[in-house]
């Protein structure tokens, strides 16, 4: 597909920031056209390699959209451009989704070097929707230094955020209970900062003191969690300094290498599953079944139907 | 294909009711719509159009403003390069007004009274022409 003067022009405009040709990509790798290939695999592949993917999650309501609204301003005065990707839940009855996150955000509207875009998941769970990742590269290749992806407001068991991230923070509150007692033996153990949003709340010292738990070397504990009023924009800047620092690391020691590698590779097999369910759904319709037993009818399809695999 | 649209509110009205009425409605009608909040500028509303990529802009008004801030979101657009995506409105709009502002480049105006249905089918029609006409540019 290189070659085709659509992409190549698609291309020059994104690389040079122009707004609606970014859009433009991510929305014709988002509906999957047939232009997607050659526009990704002509993406400035040293901006992808220095761009930092950074991961926000955290339950509904800890103040991710708000925090990341403040890590702009924090970035936007280093004179950093960009990216943030949004993602909000599709309706598993209509298709159709609310994206909202903007309204927090709306303070750099006018900021061209600030490119905000929502994303719906489109049925997909984990947090993330299936384009994140190439959405993520096309907005490094038009010159983003840092792209903040921040996923629907997440419960126990969604993690996917922290395979495609370099580095993960998680955005929790005080208020929230018991859930963060259960979320431990997931997300916490993962996520690379914890951050203890709404720190003027009551609780929240509470909250801290239960992070710190998590870690149990001191100087990680006092590195890896940070506390932030984000609609004031308090801590936010240490944060973001934290972040860089941990990049640095990441960077030096192989560790931000690793993860780009292990994130192809789980990119890679997400879509071929995607692939190949189709090719399954398919013929789903068409199979009669000997077996009652979910596993074992599957088990036959899928030996039958072993040349679409 | 999923059609993406943009509702937003322009203006110092804070009457949002309808906005959201409507940005729930096409949700439920499979589109996927950002919502800007209220008090946007119209900068701010075709800024976040552009980086949305949506096919269509829908604006409400309560206020009385329609005739001043429709436009001004239209000329925005314009501005942001952008002069391309269709924008629909709707709101408390007197019928007198309708044609005024078809002529200042608001393509469908909704006043009260008007069904959610019609309002659909309007957004369908517009994305569809829109997504239509980019495809054919390339």
């Amino acid at each position: 597909m290189k070659g085709d003067p659509t992409v190549d022009r698609l291309l020059r405009h994104l690389h040079g920031g122009d707004p609606r040709a970014l859009a433009r990509a991510i929305t014709l790798v988002e509906d999957q056209q047939p232009e997607a290939a050659g526009l990704l695999a002509g993406l400035d592949q040293k901006r992808i390699e220095d761009v930092l993917v950074l991961g926000l999650t955290g339950p509904p309501g800890a103040g991710k959209s708000t925090l990341t609204g403040a890590l702009i301003t924090a970035l936007r005065k280093q004179k950093y451009r960009v990216g943030i990707i949004a993602i909000d839940p599709s309706s598993p009855i209509s298709g159709g989704a609310l994206l909202g996150d903007r309204i927090r955000m709306m303070e750099h509207a006018l900021d061209w070097e600030v490119v905000v875009r929502s994303m719906a998941t489109r049925g997909r769970l984990g947090g993330l929707c299936a384009s994140a990742g190439a959405a993520a590269r096309i907005m490094a290749a038009s010159g983003c230094r840092v792209v903040i992806l921040e996923t629907v407001g997440i419960g126990q068991s969604e993690m996917d955020i922290v395979r495609l991230a370099d580095l993960t923070a998680l955005v929790l509150a005080p208020g929230f209970g018991d859930d963060i007692q259960a979320m431990k033996a997931g997300i916490l153990e993962v996520a690379d900062l914890l951050v203890v949003n709404k720190a003027d709340q009551p609780g929240a010292g509470k909250l801290q003191l239960e992070m710190a738990t998590v870690f149990t070397d001191p100087k990680e504990r006092e590195e890896r969690i940070c506390a932030t009023v984000a609609n004031e924009g308090t801590g936010v800047a240490i944060l973001l300094d934290r972040i860089f620092t941990l990049e640095g690391e990441f960077r030096s020691n192989g560790q931000l290498h690793a993860r780009r590698k292990r994130s192809f590779q789980l990119e890679t097999l997400d879509w071929a599953v995607e692939i190949v369910k189709a090719d399954l759904r398919e013929k789903l319709k068409t199979t009669t079944f000997t077996s009652t037993e979910p596993r074992q009818a599957a088990m036959e399809m899928v030996s039958r139907s072993g040349e679409c695999i | 294909m999923k059609y993406r649209v943009l509702i937003g509110k322009p203006g110092l009205d804070g009457h949002d009711r309808g906005a959201k009425f409507i940005a729930r409605a096409l949700r439920d009608a499979g589109f996927e719509v950002i919502y800007t909040g209220i008090r946007r500028t119209p900068a701010e509303i075709a800024a976040a159009a552009v980086q949305e990529d949506v096919a269509a802009v829908g604006l409400s008004s309560m206020s009385g403003a329609h005739l001043r801030l429709f436009p001004a979101v239209v000329d925005a657009l314009a501005q942001a390069g952008a002069d391309d995506i269709p924008v629909l409105g709707g709101g408390i709009i007197p019928a007198e007004d309708v044609e005024t502002m078809r002529k200042a480049g608001i393509r469908e105006i909704f006043t009260p009274g008007t069904p959610v249905d019609t309002i659909i089918a309007a957004f369908t029609e517009a994305c569809k022409m829109q997504r239509d006409r980019e495809n054919n540019e390339g």
